[in-house]
């Protein structure tokens, strides 16, 4: 079966370099696709939109409804990963010995057979199996979040002018909030980010795109053209499409931000949402 | 494009692949395959596409090699074949 496996990769691998070799040289000017699309673009991306990043104007306003896909697929494979991995409560019995710690003195307390604590700030409730808490990781990744999330920010909002977007913003953002779960534990991370927020979140961003969408086709204008948000928001059309993207991106950024955060919680705890890293 | 980084980096591109299919601990293979993804997106820089490239670092080098150690770390490290 390998050797099988293996002759069939070689083979495949060997057709695809020999196709490669009737592919237009890299960066020529005169291959199919440089001499009636690409012109287009870069000479009139500017005049029509005025968005000085033409991947971004490309990406979310000629092809928006491509992105609207990508996006959609993102938020299904959010969805199918909760839906194979997740474990419900109601399914497991409930732990009979749950485990404290002292925010202060870290003292870790065991209490047995179905007790609770009643709720407080100065205990907060850790796993069974905890690892011990570490101050130097805790409190850099603690200093380095707030300007890990500044920058997905900047990259959301500054997708016109330089590289980025909502796609890539929104995975540091989501990066940011996995960054806390290994830091201190899945735990706190679910505190700041319930199960519920993320899985509207993850709802919002594509409804967000979608919605943009079908407020154009309200406006009598194509599914997507943005340059029917000027009545809207008060510009001329042009901006308009440069503030429609704006939205688009941000609803990308948030749609991606949750399903990172869901995916990562569904794996890394075996759907038990106890137990990360 | 200069010719010999982007040999070097191509060279480190295959070794990387090859070494993420070779390799039995699957741990290694997830970082093997960051490593990869991270040689794509100084390939992709090189040749002037800037969004692709961030896009590579910040899905393929990132986050998803997390989701790699997490898968690993919830199954086994050792593969069977």
């Amino acid at each position: 079966m390998k050797i099988i496996g293996l002759i069939i990769t070689v083979v495949t691998g060997a057709l695809l370099i020999y196709a490669a070799a009737d592919f237009p040289a890299w960066s020529d000017p005169a291959s199919p696709a440089s001499t009636y699309l690409s012109p287009h673009f870069i000479e009139k991306t500017m005049e029509e939109t005025s968005v000085p990043n033409i991947v971004t104007a490309v990406l979310a306003d000629y092809r928006g409804f491509d992105t609207m896909f990508e996006t959609t697929v993102i938020f299904s494979a959010g969805v199918v990963c909760f839906f194979l991995l997740r474990i419900s409560r109601r399914e497991e019995e409930e732990p009979e010995t749950r485990y404290y710690r002292h925010v202060l003195t870290g003292v870790t307390i065991q209490l047995k057979e179905g007790y609770k604590m009643p709720p407080s700030a100065d205990f907060e409730r850790i796993d069974a199996v905890w690892t011990p808490p570490d101050l130097i990781i805790k409190t850099g990744c603690r200093i380095l979040i707030p300007f890990v999330q500044l920058f997905a920010l900047y990259v959301i909002a500054h997708g016109h002018h330089s590289p980025g977007g909502g796609f890539q913003g929104g995975v540091i953002l989501g990066a940011s909030v996995i960054l806390l779960a290994i830091s201190h534990d899945l735990r706190t991370a679910v505190r700041r980010m319930s199960e519920k927020l993320i899985g509207i979140l993850c709802a919002v961003g594509v409804f967000i795109y979608a919605g943009t969408g079908a407020l154009c086709l309200l406006l009598k204008q194509n599914f997507l053209d943005y340059s029917a948000l000027a009545g809207v928001l008060h510009v001329d059309p042009i901006t308009a499409r440069s503030h429609g993207i704006l939205i688009v991106e941000i609803g990308v950024g948030i749609a991606v931000l949750a399903t990172m955060i869901w995916i990562y919680n569904n794996i890394s705890s075996a759907g038990r949402y106890r137990q990360g890293l | 494009m200069i010719w010999p980084i982007d040999l070097a980096i191509l060279t480190l591109v295959v070794i990387a692949g090859i070494g993420a299919l070779m390799v039995k601990d699957l741990l290694g293979a997830a970082i093997l395959f960051g490593a990869y993804s991270f040689m794509m997106c100084l390939l992709w820089s090189i040749m002037g596409a800037v969004d692709v490239a961030f896009t590579e670092a910040s899905v393929g080098a990132g986050v998803s090699t997390v989701f790699f150690v997490a898968a690993v770390f919830r199954t086994s490290r050792r593969t069977k074949d």
